[in-house]
C-alpha cells in the first residue's frame, strides 16, 4: 500500500516566461515581449479578483483603470479589513534617498541572501525595480508616510539591513497602504468598472476545458451559492498560516482559495516555508484564539534573556544579573539580539525546550528594557517604543517599563504559495495568483518590510502587464454557463461538501478540530522539523480528518449567514493542506530559511543548506485527498547572486 | 469568572430582535472579550444552539471589524476596540449587555452584525485621490510639511469600525466623514479635488440615512483610534469654503 | 484608458445648503448668531430700567425714531422684526427638520443608557421649544398687550414690565426662560462656532469661555429685570 509520504517525482518544471539575457534587461523585455489587448476591446474582457488585500486591491483597481471589467470578491464586510492592514513596520524600496549606498541591485542581493537562495533571481530583481515606483504610487493617492522637517519622506533600517530604505507610516505602515489600495478600489467602484462583493467567499475555481473561467462563491449573509463567470481568474488571498490555528494572521483568514485551485491543477509549491516571528506576545491560556505581533524594532534595544537555572519562577526583577542568560548575546557575539528572524525564534524555542522558559507554561523568554532606559532615559524609550508598549500593556496587564516584557514566537507569514510562473500565472491557464498567495519573491526566509512591497508590486504593477498577455491570446470567445457540465459538477461538489458538514451532527466544534490541528503542526511542522516528528503528523492528519467527517458538529442552516458553517468549511481545507505541508518539509531533508531540519544543521547548531540536493522550488500537484502527490522540479539557477552560507556568529 | 451576559438576538434583517440571557462560567481575566464570547459560543455550539454572530477579523484592534455596544459604549469601558478589550475590565458576577451599533444607516444583519457598506460608498463618493497606476510623479517632488503629514496621519488613523454612528444620538457619520475628507485635503496631492470631495461625501453621507450633527462630542469619546471632535469642525469648514467655491462657478 | 468617475452637473448653491445637514447647521448657526446679537443689544436695552421711566420709556421711542430722516418712523424697527422672524422662521424649521431626520436615524435606543453629554447639549432641543412657546408669549405680553395682566400702555414699557412681573407667573414664565436661554447659548454659541469652521484645537478653549461667560452675562441681565421688580428696586 503505498501512502501519502510515498510521492513520485514527475517532469520538472521550468519557468518559460522569464526572458533570458542581463537580469536587468528581463522586465522590460518581457513587457515589450507581451501581447496587448486594444483599449476597446479590454470593457468586453471579464477579470475575477478575489481578494482585496494589498495585492488585490491594487490589481482590482489598475484592471479596472485599464478598462478591463472586474469583478472583486472579499469575505469581509468591506474591502478596506483585508489583514494587510495590520502590517506594522513599513515597505522597502531602493530609492537611496539616503545616499548610503542603497541600489536595485542591493536590494535584489539583499533579498536573494535572505531568502536564503531558494528564490527566482528574475522575480526578484524585477521586485526590486518596481519598488521605487510603489513608493511614487502611494505618495501620489496619500499615503501619509512619515517625513521629515523639510518635507521630504522619512526612512528607516528594519530587520538587520545596513542600508535605511524603509518607508514607513508610525507602526500602521501595512492600513496607511491598504487605504491607499482601497480608496483607489473605491474609485473604480463608483465609476462602475468595478463590481463589489463584499462577504462573499470563493468556495471552488471553475476550470472549463483546461482553463480558468470562474469561481464557485457563498454569499456570506444569504448563505446563496453563486458561479461567476471570467476570462481570467486572480487569487489574491494571501497565505495560509492559520493552518497552525494560533498565528498573527487574521480570524478568517484562510486557505480554501488556494487549496481549492490547487485541486483543480494549479501547483502548489514550497509548503513548508513558513516564518515564524520571533516577537509576539506570549499565550495566555487556551482560551487564546490569535497571537499578536510585536515590530522587531523592539529587538533594537530590548535585551533578551531567560533565567539560567531550570525552573526558577522568580520574578524576573528578582533574578540577579550573573543568573540570567542573555543567550542571543552569547551564542551569536557579533549580531547578538538583532540575529534574523529564524534564528532568534529557535533559539528562543531551544531554550523553553530545555525548561528555561518563562510566563505561563513556560512558552515565553524575557525582552528587558531595564538597560534601554537607563542608557537612554525613559522619555526617549517613550517616544519610540510607547505604542508597542502600550499595546503590550493592553493585552499583558504588565507594565513593560518596570517588568521585562514576555515574547514567544509565532507562525506570521508562508513564503510557500501556489506555484506561479514570471508573468504570476498558475498552472492552470488563466489562473492567477498574486501577493502572498503565490510563492515567487521571498524562498525560504521574506525579510521584514517585504511582504508589503511584493504585494503592491504585484497588484499595481507586473499583474496589469502580463495578465494582457494571457488575454490577447485568448480573446474572449464562448460563453460559458450554468449549464455547462463542468460548471454544474464544481457547483454540486460544493453543495454537497456544505450539506454533508451540516449533516454529520456530531459532538465537535469546528474550533476544536482546528485547535488540535493547530497545536499538532505547530509541534512538528513548527520552528525546528525532524523525519520522525514530521511522519507522526503525517500519520495523525488523516485520522484527524476521519475523525472530523465522523464527529464535526455545526448548527444551522446554509441558507442563512452561518459563521460555524464558514469556519468548518475552512477546516476542511486545512486538514488537506496541513498533510501536504508536513510532506514537502519531509522531503526537503535539508535547513533553508525558515525551514529548519534538525538533521541539516552545522556542528555549531546553525542551518545547513544542501545547494546540490535542493536548489530547487518544490512544486505539487495534488493527485487525490490523501494520495501521493506528485513533485515537480523547478531548478534555481544564480547567474547573480551566488549561494553562500549564512553566518551570524 | 462568572457572568451573565444579556445579548441581542436576531435572527436576520428581517425578523424581530430581543435580548437573551445567558450564564458563562469559568472566564479568564485574561481573555479578551472576543475570547469570551468564543467560549459562550462553543458551548452554545455543543448544545445545539445558534451560536451569536458578531463580527471580528484581526483582533489586534486595526481591521475595523469587531463591533459591539458593551454595557451601553461602544467598544465597552475601554478606549479601544471591542477585540482589544480584556475581561479583567469586568468583575466576577457581573452582568454585561451586549447589542449591535443601532443606526437605521446600519440595519442588522444577524445578532451583533450589522451591515456598514454605507461607509463603502461615501468613501466612493470621493475619498480617494485620482491618481491612476503608473501616472505617480517622483514622490520628492512635492513636499509635504511635517505637521501636515501628521495632521494627515492623525486622521487617516481612522479604522472604519463605526464606534462613531453607535455612540452618537443622532446616528450621524460626521466623525467618520470628516477624517477622510480632512485626511486627504489637507495633503498638496488632494487639493486638485479638495472641493468636490467634501461635497460629494458629505452629500453621500446625507443620502445614506446618517443623522446630522449636534457636536454632543460622543463619536470622538468613543473613537478607538482618538479621531478629534475638532475634525468635524475643519470639515465644516471645508464644505463652506467649497459651497462658496461652487456658487462662484 | 482615462473613465470619468464624477459628474459635473451641481445643484444651486441654496438647494445645495438647504438639502445638506450640514448647510442646515450653518442656517442654523447664521440664524441663531442673528438672534445672539439681538439678544445683547435687548439685554442691554432691558438694563435702562433700573434708570427709571424717563430713560427706559425715552429709549422705547428713540427705537421707533432711529434712522430718521432717512427711515420713516418704524421701519428700522420693523425691518429689524423682519430679519428677526427670518431668523427664527430659519432656526426652528432647520432644528425641526434636523431634529426629525436625526431620530429617524436613531430609531432604537441602547438597553443599557448612558448620559454622557454636558446638561446644555441634551436640552437644546427642549430648550428651543421652551425658547419659542416664551417668545410667542412675551410678544404677546409686551409688545401687543394681549396677554398683558395690567393695563398695557403703549410706549411705556417701564409699567408694562412692572405689571408682568408683579405676577407670579410672569416671573416663572421669565426666569425659567431666561435660564433655558443661557444653556441653550452656552452649547449653541459653541456649536455655531464649529459649524462655521472657525473653532480649532488651539482656539477651544478660548470660545468655551466666550460662550460660558456670554450665557452668563445674558442670563443674568435679564434675570436682573424680574428680580428688580420682585425685590422692590424697580418699582
Amino acid at each position: 500500500m503505498t501512502t501519502y509520504a510515498d510521492y513520485t517525482t514527475g517532469d520538472p518544471v521550468a519557468d518559460t516566461k522569464a526572458p533570458s539575457g542581463p537580469v536587468n534587461e528581463r522586465w522590460d523585455t518581457r513587457r515589450f515581449e507581451a501581447k496587448l489587448v486594444n483599449p476597446a476591446n479590454r470593457r468586453k474582457q471579464t477579470v475575477i479578483v478575489v481578494g482585496t488585500g494589498l495585492a488585490g486591491g491594487s490589481a482590482g483597481a489598475t484592471l479596472a483603470e485599464q478598462g478591463y471589467r472586474v469583478v472583486q470578491f472579499c469575505y469581509q464586510d468591506s474591502p478596506r479589513r483585508a489583514h494587510s492592514i495590520a502590517a506594522q513596520g513599513g515597505i522597502n524600496a531602493a530609492k537611496n534617498y539616503r545616499n548610503d549606498g542603497d541600489s536595485v541591485h542591493r536590494l535584489f542581493y539583499d533579498t536573494v541572501k535572505g531568502g536564503d537562495f531558494r528564490s527566482r533571481e528574475s522575480n526578484v530583481h524585477r521586485l526590486a525595480q518596481i519598488s521605487v515606483e510603489i513608493i511614487d504610487q502611494c505618495v501620489a493617492q496619500g499615503v501619509p508616510f512619515a517625513r521629515e522637517y523639510g518635507g521630504l519622506l522619512d526612512t528607516r533600517s528594519f530587520g538587520g539591513v545596513q542600508v535605511s530604505r524603509t518607508f514607513y507610516a508610525r507602526g500602521q505602515t501595512g492600513q496607511q497602504l491598504l487605504l491607499g489600495a482601497y480608496q483607489a478600489l473605491s474609485r473604480q467602484i463608483a465609476a462602475g468598472n468595478i463590481e463589489m462583493h463584499p462577504r462573499t467567499e470563493m468556495l471552488d475555481l471553475v476550470v472549463v476545458d483546461g482553463r480558468a473561467r470562474g469561481i464557485v462563491a457563498r454569499d456570506l449573509i444569504t448563505g446563496k451559492i453563486d458561479t461567476y463567470f471570467a476570462d481570467a481568474v486572480v487569487l489574491a488571498t494571501g497565505g495560509y498560516g492559520n493552518v497552525f490555528y494560533l498565528s498573527t494572521n487574521a480570524m478568517n483568514s484562510n486557505a480554501t482559495a488556494v487549496w481549492r485551485a490547487h485541486r483543480r491543477g494549479a501547483w502548489f509549491a514550497n509548503p513548508c516555508f513558513t516564518q515564524i516571528h520571533p516577537t509576539c506576545i506570549p499565550r495566555t491560556g487556551d482560551h487564546q484564539s490569535k497571537l499578536t505581533l510585536m515590530s522587531e524594532s523592539l529587538r533594537n534595544d530590548g535585551r533578551i534573556w531567560v533565567p539560567k537555572a531550570k525552573g526558577d519562577d522568580r520574578p524576573p526583577n528578582e533574578i540577579p544579573e550573573g543568573e540570567r542568560d542573555y543567550y542571543l548575546e552569547r551564542i551569536y557575539p557579533s549580531f547578538g539580539n538583532l540575529v534574523p528572524r529564524d534564528i532568534a525564534s529557535r533559539a528562543a524555542k531551544n531554550v523553553c525546550d530545555e525548561g528555561r522558559g518563562v510566563g505561563p507554561g513556560g512558552q515565553g523568554v524575557y525582552l528587558d528594557f531595564a538597560d534601554a532606559i537607563e542608557r537612554m532615559g525613559r522619555k526617549a524609550v517613550e517616544a519610540k517604543y510607547g505604542n508597542l508598549f502600550d499595546m503590550y500593556q493592553r493585552i499583558t496587564d504588565e507594565d513593560p517599563y518596570r517588568v521585562p516584557m514576555r515574547i514567544y514566537p509565532a507562525v506570521h507569514y508562508t513564503m510557500g504559495g501556489l506555484w506561479v510562473d514570471y508573468d504570476l500565472q498558475t498552472t492552470v491557464p488563466g489562473l492567477f495568483a498574486i501577493g502572498e498567495a503565490n510563492f515567487s519573491d521571498h524562498g525560504a526566509n521574506r525579510l521584514g518590510a517585504s511582504a508589503l512591497m511584493q504585494g503592491l508590486a504585484d497588484g499595481y504593477f507586473v499583474l496589469p502587464a502580463t495578465i494582457n498577455d494571457y488575454l490577447a491570446r485568448n480573446p474572449h470567445k464562448d460563453e460559458v454557463d450554468d449549464d455547462h457540465p463542468a460548471v454544474q459538477e464544481v457547483v454540486a461538489e460544493t453543495e454537497d461538501r456544505l450539506n454533508l458538514l451540516l449533516s454529520v451532527d456530531g459532538d465537535r466544534t469546528p474550533d476544536s478540530f482546528h485547535r488540535e490541528l493547530g497545536e499538532l503542526m505547530w509541534e512538528f511542522c513548527g520552528m525546528a522539523r525532524t523525519d520522525s516528528g514530521l511522519r507522526k503528523a503525517l500519520e495523525r492528519i488523516p485520522q484527524i480528518r476521519e475523525e472530523f467527517w465522523r464527529r464535526i458538529k455545526v448548527p444551522g442552516t446554509g441558507e442563512e449567514f452561518n459563521q460555524s458553517l464558514e469556519k468548518a468549511n475552512r477546516v476542511v481545507d486545512y486538514l488537506e493542506l496541513a498533510e501536504l505541508m508536513c510532506l514537502d518539509a519531509l522531503h526537503r531533508s535539508e535547513s533553508c530559511g525558515g525551514h529548519f531540519r534538525e538533521e541539516s544543521q552545522t556542528p555549531d547548531g546553525e542551518a545547513a543548506r544542501r545547494d546540490d540536493e535542493f536548489g530547487y522550488a518544490a512544486a505539487w500537484e495534488f493527485t487525490g485527498t490523501g494520495d501521493a502527490p506528485t513533485l515537480h522540479k523547478e531548478d534555481l539557477v544564480f547567474e547573480y547572486v551566488h549561494p553562500t552560507q549564512r553566518s551570524y556568529a | 469568572m462568572r457572568l451573565t451576559l444579556r445579548v441581542w438576538r436576531q435572527k436576520n434583517a428581517d425578523a424581530d430582535g430581543a435580548m437573551s440571557t445567558y450564564e458563562v462560567d469559568g472566564i479568564s481575566r485574561d481573555m479578551s472579550f472576543l475570547e469570551m464570547l468564543d467560549t459562550l459560543n462553543e458551548e452554545l455550539i455543543l448544545k445545539g444552539e445558534d451560536p451569536v454572530a458578531f463580527d471580528h477579523d484581526c483582533r489586534e484592534g486595526i481591521c475595523g471589524a469587531c463591533s459591539l455596544v458593551i454595557n451601553g459604549d461602544a467598544h465597552g469601558p475601554e478606549r479601544t476596540t471591542t477585540c482589544q478589550l480584556h475581561m479583567r475590565s469586568f468583575r466576577d458576577g457581573d452582568t454585561i449587555d451586549i447589542e449591535p451599533w443601532r443606526a437605521s444607516a446600519f440595519p442588522v444583519v444577524k445578532d451583533l452584525v450589522v451591515d456598514r457598506s454605507a461607509f463603502d460608498r461615501i468613501i466612493q463618493a470621493g475619498g480617494y485621490i485620482t491618481a491612476p497606476t503608473g501616472a505617480a510623479p517622483e514622490a520628492h517632488a512635492a513636499p509635504v510639511p511635517k505637521p501636515d503629514a501628521d495632521l494627515a496621519f492623525e486622521h487617516a488613523e481612522c479604522i472604519g469600525c463605526g464606534a462613531c454612528v453607535a455612540a452618537c444620538p443622532n446616528g450621524a457619520a460626521m466623525l467618520f466623514t470628516s477624517a477622510k475628507v480632512n485626511h486627504l485635503n489637507v495633503l498638496p496631492q488632494g487639493a486638485p479635488e479638495r472641493e468636490t470631495r467634501v461635497l460629494d461625501m458629505v452629500g453621500q453621507m446625507d443620502e445614506e440615512g446618517f443623522g446630522g450633527c449636534t457636536l454632543a462630542g460622543e463619536c470622538a469619546t468613543a473613537c478607538p483610534k482618538g479621531i478629534p471632535l475638532m475634525s468635524i469642525t475643519s470639515m465644516n469648514k471645508e464644505w463652506l469654503r467649497a459651497t462658496r467655491k461652487a456658487g462662484r462657478r | 484608458m482615462a473613465l470619468a468617475t464624477r459628474t459635473d452637473r451641481r445643484p444651486s448653491l441654496a438647494r445645495t445648503v438647504w438639502d445638506s445637514t450640514v448647510g442646515k447647521k450653518t442656517v442654523m448657526a447664521v440664524s441663531g448668531f442673528v438672534m445672539l446679537l439681538y439678544l445683547v443689544a435687548h439685554m442691554i436695552g432691558n438694563l435702562k430700567i433700573f434708570f427709571g421711566p424717563e430713560e427706559i420709556n425715552h429709549y422705547a421711542h428713540w427705537l421707533r425714531t432711529v434712522g430718521e430722516p432717512f427711515m420713516h418712523y418704524e421701519w428700522t424697527l420693523w425691518l429689524i422684526r423682519v430679519v428677526l422672524v427670518v431668523a427664527v422662521v430659519a432656526h426652528a424649521t432647520s432644528a425641526y427638520q434636523l431634529s426629525r431626520r436625526d431620530i429617524r436615524a436613531r430609531p432604537t435606543k441602547y438597553a443599557n443608557r448612558k448620559a454622557g453629554r454636558s446638561f446644555a447639549t441634551r436640552t437644546m432641543r427642549w430648550g428651543g421649544v421652551i425658547l419659542g412657546l416664551f417668545i410667542v408669549w412675551h410678544i404677546l405680553d409686551l409688545t401687543t398687550g394681549t396677554v398683558h395682566p395690567g393695563g398695557y400702555e403703549h410706549l411705556h414699557p417701564y409699567q408694562n414690565i412692572i405689571d408682568t412681573f408683579s405676577t407670579w407667573y410672569g416671573n416663572v414664565v421669565y426666569i425659567v426662560a431666561v435660564v433655558a436661554l443661557g444653556f441653550h447659548v452656552r452649547h449653541g454659541l459653541w456649536s455655531a462656532a464649529q459649524t462655521l469652521g472657525v473653532g480649532s484645537r488651539s482656539r477651544d478653549r478660548a470660545l468655551k469661555t466666550v460662550a460660558n461667560v456670554l450665557a452668563l452675562l445674558l442670563t443674568a441681565g435679564f434675570v436682573a429685570v424680574p428680580v428688580g421688580v420682585m425685590t422692590g428696586v424697580v418699582s
